[in-house]
C-alpha cells in the first residue's frame, strides 16, 4: 500500500491545532497505527467528497432547481447513486481494509513477549525476554523500537481493553480468555495508553505510560528492572521502609528484596523509576505519593486500596520518600 | 383534492341528511372518550397514542438533561462537577433511556396514533393491549429513570457487559436495568404484534399490499425486527438476572461460563435495534417528502425492497460491535463485508427520496427543512459508519469518542430530526392547530448548528485517544478545547430543542383551527376532520390508489357522507373492518373493546411483580404476578371474543360480513401466531447459549457430570405430546359440534400437562444437577424451566377454555379461544421437543 504523503492532511492538522499528542491515533509511532492513520485520511477525504456530492444534490433538488427534472433522472439517480456507485466504492474500500488485516495482526516473533493483566483499575505487566527470567512491573509498558513484540492479554476481574493509540488498535482483555496481538513501534518517544472498555467506577483513571526506547537502552532498563529493590541506607528512607512494612503494605504489594510479597496490588520494586503513579494519573513525585497514599479514594474512587489518611503527615512523607527512592 | 365539504349537497333530500346525522350521533356516542377522571380509562388509539408519544418525549428530555450534566462535567479537564459514580449512572441511563424509553417506544407510540388514520380503520385491532403497553411503559419507565434520584441507577453502561454487571456491581442498579427494561421490552413486543396485525388485517378494502403507504411497510418491517431482535435480549436478560439473583454461572468463566455469550445475545439485539430506530424515521420522511414534492414517492418498489433488505441484513452485522474481542480474522472479514453492504439498501432509500424531490415541485416548509437537515447529518453518520464497519479501522475507533460522534450522527440525523419533522408535519392531526414556522426555523438552525458543533469534534477527540465513558480526563492530551466546543454545542442544540417543545405546548387558544389537510397531502390520514373525531374515520373507505386524496375524485366528501363501509354503529358497539392480508378484501367486522381501568390495573400488578423481583422480595413478586394474571383473565373473560348477538351484519354498500371469525381469518389467531414466533426466538436464544457453551468446552456435559438422562425427559415429552394432541383434538371435536368432547379432552389434557412438566423437571433434579455449580447444569435447568413455565401457561389456557365452554362462551360456532390455545400448544410442543432433543439426545451424539 503506497504511503500517503503526510503533507496532504497538513492543513487540516494545523486547523485542528495538531493531532499530535501522547495518545493520538493520528500521530502514529507504530506500524499498525501508521497504516490505520493512512486508511483514515483516505476514508475521510472520500467521505468528504461523497458528502458534498449528495448534499449538494439534495440542496439543488430542494432549493435551486426551477422545474421538476425528468423521471429518467430519478431512475438514474437510484440505480447510479444508490446501487452502482456504492457497490464499486465499498468493494474497493473493503478490499483495501481487509488486505490490511493479516499484516496488522501478524503474530510477534520469538522475541520479547509481554503479558499484560488488566485489573480494576491498573495494569500488571510481565516482560518475558527470550531465554531470560520474567520481569514483573506495573502501569508502564516499555518497548524496543523496531521490534515486533507479542502482547498476551488477560483479566481476572472484568473486561478491559488494552490500547496504545500511537502504536495501533486495541484488544480486549476478557476474563476466562487469553487474547494476543503484536505491536511494532517505529520511533522512540513517550506515549500513553488507556483502558478503552468501560470497566467500572474509575475506568477513566486506568491509563499507563508507553515508552519506546532504543534496543540497547531497553535491554539496560530491563536488566535494572529484574534486580531486587535499591537499598539506600539513608535513615529517613529506612524509616519509610519500616513504616511501609509496619503498616501492612506488603500484604498487597511486592518489593523484591524485602519481606513485602503481596500479589494483590502493583509490584513496587522499581516504582520510583516509573513515569507516573496510580496507573497513569499522577506524576511520579513525592507529593503525589503522599496524596495517593493518604487520599486514595479521592484520587481513584472505589479503588481496592484503602486510604492511609490516618497516618501522620511525616509518616506519609517518609513512605513517599522511600517509594520514590525505589529507582 | 381537499374539497372540505362538510355539508350535504342540495340534491340530497332531508331524510338522507337526518339518517346521516343519526348515524354520526350513534358513532360519536359509541366512540366517545370518557370524561373526568375516567378519561384515563380510555383505550382508543388517538388517546393512548398521544399519551404514549408525549411520555416518550418526556423521557427523552430527561435523558437529554443527563447528557447536559455529562457535557458540563467534561467541559474542562479534571472537573469535579459530578462524581464518578453519578457520571457512570448518568451515561448508563442516558443510553438506556434514549434506546428503550424513547427511540423504540416513540415509533410504536406514534404508529399506534397514526396507523389507524392511515388505514382508515376505527382503531387498532387490540386497543386494550395498546393501553396495557402504555401503562407498563409508564411504570417501568418511571422506575428506571427514578432510580438515579436514589443513587441506585444502573452503572454498567447501556450494554451491561458482565462480569462487571454481575459480581462487580452488587447494588440494585443492574437489577433495575434488567427487570425494569425487560418489562418494557415485553410491552414493546406486544405493541409490535399489534402493529403487524394492524397492517396485515385492518387495511381498508381495496388497499392491496402494493398500495400500502410506505409508512405501513416500514412499520411492518420494523415490528418484524422487534419480534426477532428483542427476544434474544430478553433471553440474555433472563440469564444475567439468574446469575445475579441465584448464582447460575452463565457468564462466570470460573464455572464454565463465558462473558462473550452476553455480548453475542446483546448485539444480536443491539444492531438490529439501530435499524429499528432508523427505519421508522425514514418512514416519516417517506410520508413527508412526497407531500412537499407534490408528487408520489419515486421508486416505491425500490424503497420497499430496500427497507426489507436493510431489515434482513441488519441481523447479520452484530459482530461489528465485537471487533476488538479477539475473534478470528475470517469472522471479522465476513462481518466487515456484511456491515459495509448494509450501506447499499440504505443508500437506495435516501436516493429515492432525493429523486422524488428532484422530479417534483418542492414546497418549502419546516418539515422539509428538518428532513433536509436529517439527510445532511445522517449521510455523514453513514459515511463514518462505513469507516467503523472496516474491522482494522475500528480497532482504533472502537469505544472512543469517534464512535460516540458516529452514533449520534446516525441516531440524531436518522431519528431525532425526522421525528421533529414528523412533529411539525403531523401536529395538526393531533391538535388541529399548526406549529409556528418562524419558531420552527429558529429551532432548526439552533439544533442543526448546535448538533454539529457538539458532535463533529468528537470524531477527532476519539482519534486523539479519548475513550468513551470516562468521567474525567487529564489536561495535556489535546482534548481540552475539543471537549469545551462539544459542550457549548450541546447547550445550543438543547436550546433549539426546547424551542420545539415550547412550540408544541404553548397555548394556541387564539390561533385558528387548522384547515383540513393543510399540506395538501395525498394519503388517507389527512382525510381527518379538524379537529378529529374520536371515531377515527366517519366510514371505512374503499382505496384504489397510494394517494387517494390526490387520485380518487370526491374522496373526502364521500367519507364525510358515510358513503363507504361501516358508516353506522347500530348496536352502539365499537367495530372495525378486517380484511385479507394480500388483497384487502373485507372478511369480518371486528368488535373492538372499549374503555376500562383493567388494563392499567393489570399493568400495575405486572410492574409490581417486576419491581419486587428487583429487590428480591420473591413472595410479593409472585403474589403480584398472580394478581396480574387474574386481572388479565378477568379482562379477557368479560370483553374479549364474546359471541355476538347475531352472526352477520350489514356494513353498507350491500355487503354483509360475519361479526365473529376464528382461526387463521381472525386477528386474534394472527396475534397469537406472531407472539409465539417471538417467544420461539427467545427460546432459540437460550438454545444458542447451550451450543455456544458446547463449542467452547471440550466436553459438554463436562466430565464426569452426566446429563438428565433419557427416561425423564422422554417421559415428559410423551406426556406433553399427549396434552398437545388432546388440545388440538378438543378444537377439532368442538368444531364438529361436540363441546362435551372438548371438555373431556381438556379435562384430561391439564393433568397430563402437569405430569409432563413435572417429568421434565425431574430429569435434572433426580440427576442431582446443581445449577450454581457449573454452566452445564444451569443451561439444562434454564431450558427445562423455560419449557415448564410455558406448559404452566398452557394449562391456565386449557382451564380457561374449559371454563368458557362450561359458561357457554366457547361453542362450536364461536371457538376463537380454543383455536388460539391450540396454536399456543403447537408452539409449546415444539419448544418441549427442542428442549428434550437438546438436553437428552444431543449429548448422545455430540
Amino acid at each position: 500500500m503506497p504511503r500517503l504523503s503526510r503533507a496532504s492532511p497538513a492543513a487540516l492538522l494545523l486547523w485542528l491545532g495538531g493531532c499530535t499528542g501522547q495518545q493520538s491515533a493520528l500521530d502514529p509511532a507504530g506500524h499498525a497505527a501508521e497504516r490505520l492513520a493512512d486508511l483514515f485520511w483516505v476514508m475521510l477525504i472520500g467521505a468528504a467528497i461523497i458528502w458534498v456530492l449528495v448534499i449538494g444534490l439534495a440542496v439543488y433538488a430542494v432549493r435551486l432547481k426551477d422545474e421538476p427534472e425528468h423521471p429518467v433522472m430519478g431512475n438514474a439517480l437510484i440505480i447510479g447513486g444508490g446501487v452502482a456507485f456504492p457497490t464499486i466504492v465499498l468493494g474497493g474500500l473493503l478490499t483495501y481494509g481487509l488486505i490490511l488485516m493479516p499484516d496488522l495482526r501478524a503474530p510477534g516473533g520469538d522475541g520479547l513477549a509481554i503479558e499484560v493483566v488488566g485489573k480494576q483499575w491498573w495494569w500488571e505487566v510481565v516482560y518475558r525476554p527470550p531465554g531470560g527470567a520474567p520481569v514483573v512491573s506495573a502501569n508502564e509498558v516499555r518497548l524496543p523500537v523496531g521490534q515486533r513484540v507479542e502482547f498476551v492479554l488477560t483479566s481476572p476481574d472484568v473486561i478491559h481493553s488494552f490500547w496504545i493509540p500511537s502504536l495501533g488498535g486495541k484488544l480486549d482483555m476478557i476474563p476466562g480468555r487469553v487474547t494476543r496481538f503484536a505491536l511494532e513501534p517505529t520511533r522512540t518517544g513517550t506515549f500513553r495508553g488507556q483502558c478503552a472498555e468501560y470497566c467500572g467506577t474509575s475506568h477513566a483513571l486506568m491509563a499507563f505510560a508507553a515508552i519506546i526506547m532504543e534496543q540497547e537502552d531497553f535491554d539496560r532498563w530491563l536488566a535494572e528492572q529484574g534486580r531486587p529493590a535499591f537499598e539506600s541506607g539513608d535513615a529517613e528512607i529506612e524509616r519509610g521502609k519500616a513504616l511501609f512494612l509496619g503498616n501492612g503494605c506488603g500484604a498487597c504489594h511486592t518489593i523484591r528484596g524485602t519481606p513485602a510479597a503481596g500479589r494483590i496490588g502493583p509490584d513496587l520494586t522499581h516504582v520510583g523509576s516509573r513515569l507516573t503513579l496510580g496507573a497513569g494519573i499522577l506524576p511520579n513525585e513525592v507529593e503525589a505519593f503522599v496524596r495517593w497514599i493518604g487520599h486514595t479514594q479521592e484520587v481513584k474512587p472505589a479503588a481496592l486500596m484503602p486510604a492511609f489518611g490516618m497516618l501522620r503527615e511525616s509518616d506519609l512523607l517518609a513512605i513517599a520518600r522511600y517509594l520514590e527512592s525505589l529507582q | 383534492m381537499s374539497d372540505g365539504a362538510q355539508t350535504a349537497r342540495p340534491e340530497d333530500d332531508a331524510a338522507d341528511a337526518a339518517r346521516r346525522r343519526a348515524q354520526a350521533e350513534r358513532l360519536l356516542k359509541t366512540w366517545e372518550t370518557p370524561k373526568g377522571w375516567r378519561y384515563w380509562s380510555a383505550v382508543n388509539n388517538s388517546e393512548v397514542g398521544a399519551w404514549y408519544t408525549a411520555l416518550a418525549f418526556i423521557f427523552m428530555m430527561f435523558a437529554g438533561a443527563l447528557a447536559l450534566l455529562m457535557r458540563t462535567q467534561l467541559a474542562i479537564p479534571e472537573n469535579d462537577f459530578l462524581s464518578a459514580d453519578f457520571y457512570n449512572q448518568a451515561f448508563t441511563l442516558h443510553g438506556s433511556i434514549m434506546m428503550f424509553l424513547f427511540a423504540v417506544p416513540m415509533f410504536e407510540a406514534f404508529s399506534i396514533f397514526v396507523l389507524p388514520e392511515m388505514l382508515g380503520a376505527r382503531d387498532m385491532p387490540f386497543p386494550r393491549l395498546s393501553a396495557y403497553g402504555f401503562w407498563s411503559f409508564v411504570i417501568g419507565g418511571v422506575f428506571v429513570c427514578g432510580s438515579i434520584f436514589f443513587d441506585a441507577a444502573p452503572q454498567g453502561g447501556w450494554f451491561m457487559y458482565p462480569p462487571l454487571t454481575t459480581e462487580y456491581q452488587p447494588g440494585v442498579g443492574a437489577d433495575i436495568w434488567l427487570l425494569g427494561l425487560s418489562f418494557i421490552e415485553i410491552a414493546s413486543i406486544a405493541a409490535a404484534v399489534e402493529l403487524i396485525v394492524g397492517i396485515l388485517k385492518c387495511r381498508p378494502p381495496g388497499m392491496r399490499i402494493n398500495l400500502v403507504p410506505l409508512y405501513g411497510w416500514y412499520v411492518l418491517a420494523v415490528a418484524g425486527m422487534v419480534l426477532f431482535a428483542f427476544p434474544p435480549l430478553i433471553a440474555g436478560d433472563l440469564l444475567l438476572e439468574m446469575q445475579r439473583a441465584f448464582h447460575w454461572p452463565f457468564f462466570d468463566p470460573d464455572k464454565g461460563g463465558d462473558p462473550l455469550l452476553w455480548q453475542h445475545l446483546f448485539w444480536i439485539f443491539g444492531h438490529p435495534e439501530v435499524y429499528i430506530i432508523f427505519l421508522p424515521a425514514i418512514a416519516l420522511a417517506a410520508m413527508i417528502v412526497p407531500t412537499f414534492a407534490q408528487r408520489p414517492i419515486f421508486g416505491y418498489s425500490w424503497i420497499v425492497l430496500a427497507a426489507i433488505g436493510t431489515a434482513f441484513i441488519s441481523f447479520g452485522l452484530w459482530v461489528h460491535h465485537m471487533y476488538t474481542t479477539g475473534l478470528p480474522l475470517i469472522s471479522l472479514g465476513f462481518f466487515s463485508a456484511a456491515s459495509v453492504a448494509v450501506a447499499i439498501p440504505t443508500g437506495i432509500q435516501l436516493f429515492a427520496f432525493i429523486a422524488t424531490v428532484l422530479t417534483g415541485n418542492v414546497v418549502r416548509s419546516i418539515p422539509m427543512l428538518f428532513v433536509t437537515g436529517a439527510l445532511a447529518i445522517f449521510v455523514f453518520g453513514g459515511l463514518t459508519g462505513v469507516m467503523v464497519a472496516l474491522a482494522p479501522f475500528d480497532w482504533q475507533a472502537h469505544d472512543t469518542y469517534f464512535v460516540v460522534g458516529h452514533l449520534h450522527y446516525v441516531l440524531i440525523g436518522g431519528m431525532l430530526f425526522p421525528v421533529v419533522a414528523g412533529a411539525y408535519y403531523y401536529y395538526p392531526l393531533l391538535a388541529a392547530k399548526t406549529m409556528s414556522a418562524s419558531l420552527g426555523r429558529i429551532a432548526f438552525w439552533l439544533m442543526f448548528v448546535g448538533f454539529n458543533v457538539a458532535f463533529f469534534p468528537m470524531h477527532f477527540t476519539g482519534l486523539l485517544g479519548m475513550p468513551r465513558r470516562v468521567f474525567t480526563y487529564p489536561a495535556d492530551l489535546g482534548w481540552d478545547w475539543l471537549n469545551l466546543t462539544s459542550t457549548v454545542g450541546a447547550y445550543i442544540f438543547a436550546a433549539g430543542f426546547l424551542i420545539v417543545v415550547w412550540d408544541v405546548v404553548r397555548p394556541k387558544g387564539r390561533q385558528p383551527i387548522s384547515e383540513r389537510n393543510p399540506w395538501n397531502a395525498g394519503t388517507l390520514e389527512w382525510a381527518s376532520e379538524m379537529p378529529g373525531k374520536p371515531w377515527g374515520s366517519r366510514c371505512v373507505p374503499i382505496v384504489e390508489s397510494r394517494y387517494p386524496l390526490w387520485d380518487q375524485p370526491d374522496f373526502v366528501r364521500k367519507i364525510d357522507e358515510g358513503s363507504f363501509y361501516l358508516a353506522d354503529a347500530e348496536e352502539l358497539k365499537r367495530e372495525t373492518l378486517v380484511t385479507t392480508v394480500l388483497d384487502a378484501e373485507p372478511v369480518q367486522v371486528q368488535r373492538v373493546t372499549g374503555p376500562t381501568f383493567l388494563t392499567a390495573i393489570a399493568a400495575a400488578f405486572t410492574g409490581a411483580s417486576f419491581i419486587f423481583a428487583t429487590f428480591h422480595w420473591w413472595w410479593l413478586a409472585v403474589v403480584s404476578g398472580i394478581l396480574a394474571m387474574a386481572t388479565i383473565i378477568i379482562w379477557l373473560w368479560k370483553d374479549t371474543g364474546r359471541p355476538p348477538e347475531k352472526p352477520q351484519k350489514d356494513v353498507g354498500l350491500g355487503l354483509s360480513l360475519p361479526l365473529y371469525v376464528s382461526g387463521p381469518h381472525s386477528c386474534g389467531w394472527w396475534a397469537m401466531f406472531i407472539t409465539m414466533t417471538g417467544d420461539v426466538v427467545a427460546f432459540s436464544g437460550l438454545v444458542f447459549g447451550y451450543f455456544f457453551f458446547w463449542t467452547i468446552h471440550e466436553h459438554f456435559p463436562p466430565e464426569p457430570t452426566a446429563g438428565p438422562g433419557l427416561f425423564w425427559p422422554v417421559t415428559g415429552l410423551v406426556l406433553l405430546a399427549a396434552s398437545w394432541g388432546l388440545t388440538t383434538g378438543a378444537r377439532i371435536w368442538n368444531g364438529r359440534g361436540d363441546p362435551r368432547a372438548l371438555r373431556r379432552a381438556l379435562g384430561l389434557a391439564v393433568p397430563l400437562a402437569a405430569a409432563g412438566a413435572a417429568a421434565l423437571l425431574a430429569g435434572p433434579y433426580l440427576a442431582g444437577l446443581d445449577p450454581t455449580e457449573h454452566v452445564y447444569p444451569a443451561t439444562v435447568w434454564v431450558l427445562v424451566g423455560w419449557t415448564s413455565v410455558h406448559v404452566g401457561l398452557g394449562m391456565i389456557m386449557q382451564l380457561y377454555c374449559l371454563a368458557r365452554s362450561l359458561a357457554g362462551l366457547l361453542t362450536p360456532e364461536y371457538d376463537m379461544d380454543i383455536w388460539n390455545v391450540a396454536l399456543f400448544w403447537h408452539f409449546t410442543a415444539l419448544t418441549a421437543l427442542v428442549a428434550v432433543a437438546v438436553v437428552a439426545f444431543f449429548p448422545l451424539v455430540a
